[in-house]
């Protein structure tokens, strides 16, 4: 059976990786390769590396970070972070990326997931979507990556998860953003809202801060994955311990 | 030395990185005499099937790879491209393992099959030397090959499909070995140990 994944993410700025809450006030968690090893041998069953302020900045993630990374781990390898063109989607993935992850760029100019597609496939290409519950909707915000950029995309996130599918997008990673950071628990309610809009695999983030939360979301949002950074950089999750927790609870799970 | 044939689609380099840890020489290459002469030839790729067979044919390589006496290797679209043809595109292939790659099917299937899912080994080969019967290997595809007399191992995933098949000394997987933890790099490294 198709075991539920535990992805830890790896955000990076400045060459380290950091963590925020509700995407803002970074401090410094440590080493990027250091951390992308230990996390493939705990039994992660996929990392992502996130390029947190590259789209803000207008630049695109660093090649050798990747490629460094890519060398070490033997688990799949997602890169994220201001991939605005088919050009620089393929020096990452020819420096080892299994899947390229667009979120701001996607909004800015939609008809880049169609290209990323028609060029390495739809397995190839994931789409991150942050999105903020207010004025009684889910509404996508780009530029994430700092407070002095951040804004909304003036999108409803419904809307865009099937935009996304229409062009191609292989899969969806749901950034939840009022539990960003938080650790209180993965927005149960959204995913379970959207979950019935998304026919490729979802990926939950945002929130994780028990074994618990990874418990609920596996069954009562049915999502694919569950993606969290903090609780695995500070070491207050293991991930042998989380796999062995959900087994226990009828999740299916790779060992 | 291992040759491993750069058909221009993505995701060579996490075959390359996998090869280079398990300290096996290999060579990335489009040349038919490096080709003919490697001790084992693999063919990755990932993507759509019609562009790949574009680059092979353009590389003058859809006749070379069927007629390669070494053990061959195809992993994912790889695999997919040693068919008869493929239903996406509507594209022949090189026409080494008998039948054609169709779509995955089942109600309410999410596709593409995304993730790690079990083998159910099928059949013993020394290809599948040391791996568990219920060994969990990364997958990521929307088509796939039905299961025949040439599957070693099969994976459900809405329905049954070969995972791991072998028509003589073609040998092909429809994940990723690259990038499936310790069980992806046993079967490289078994891989590599089968000789002519």
């Amino acid at each position: 059976m198709l075991a539920k994944r535990i992805i830890p993410c790896l955000d990076v700025r400045d060459n380290v990786v950091v963590k925020g809450v509700q995407f803002r006030n970074h401090e410094i968690i440590g080493d990027i390769v250091a951390l992308a090893k230990r996390y493939s041998q705990e039994g992660a069953d996929e990392l992502v590396f996130y390029d947190i302020t590259a789209s803000s900045e207008g630049r695109n993630v660093s090649f050798d970070w990747v490629e460094k990374v890519a060398k070490e781990i033997n688990i799949p390898f997602c890169v994220a972070g201001g991939i605005r063109s088919v050009e620089t989607a393929r020096t990452i993935l020819a420096k080892g990326a299994d899947k390229i992850s667009i979120n701001s760029p996607a909004l800015e100019n939609p008809e880049l997931i169609n290209q990323l597609v028609d060029a390495f496939g739809t397995q190839c290409i994931v789409i991150g979507i942050d999105s903020h519950f207010e004025h009684n909707d889910y509404h996508v915000y780009q530029y994430t990556g700092s407070e002095k950029t951040i804004q909304s995309a003036k999108r409803l996130t419904q809307d865009w998860v099937q935009e996304v599918q229409q062009r191609g997008a292989g899969e969806i990673v749901l950034n939840c953003m009022n539990q960003d950071g938080m650790r209180q628990g993965y927005d149960i309610t959204q995913l379970s809202a959207l979950r019935p809009f998304i026919h490729v695999p979802l990926i939950a983030s945002g929130g994780a801060g028990l074994l618990q939360h990874f418990l609920d979301v596996f069954k009562l949002a049915n999502v694919d994955g569950a993606l969290a950074a903090s609780v695995f950089h500070k070491q207050l999750i293991d991930i042998g311990e989380l796999k062995s927790f959900l087994q226990q609870h009828q999740i299916t799970i790779r060992k | 030395m291992i040759a491993i044939i750069n058909s221009g689609v993505a995701n060579i380099s996490s075959v390359v990185f996998a090869l280079q840890r398990l300290g096996i020489a290999a060579e990335v290459t489009t040349d038919h005499r490096v080709i003919t002469n490697a001790s084992q030839v693999i063919l990755p790729g990932v993507g759509a099937a019609q562009t790949a067979m574009k680059n092979l044919k353009d590389l003058n390589l859809t006749s070379l790879i069927p007629t390669l006496k070494q053990p061959v290797l195809g992993i994912c679209l790889g695999m997919q491209l040693l068919y008869e043809a493929s239903e996406e595109g509507d594209v022949a292939c090189l026409g080494v393992i008998p039948g054609k790659i169709k779509k995955l099917v089942g109600k309410d299937l999410i596709i593409p099959h995304m993730g790690w899912n079990t083998l159910a080994l099928q059949k013993k080969s020394p290809l599948l030397e040391g791996i568990p019967g219920d060994a969990y290997v990364y997958f990521v595809h929307s088509y796939c090959a039905s299961v025949s007399d040439q599957t070693l191992a099969l994976t459900h995933y809405g329905q049954d499909f070969s995972a791991i098949v072998q028509q003589d000394n073609f040998y092909a997987m429809q994940f990723h070995p690259e990038r499936s933890g310790e069980i992806g790099e046993r079967l490289l490294k078994n891989f590599a140990e089968i000789k002519s």
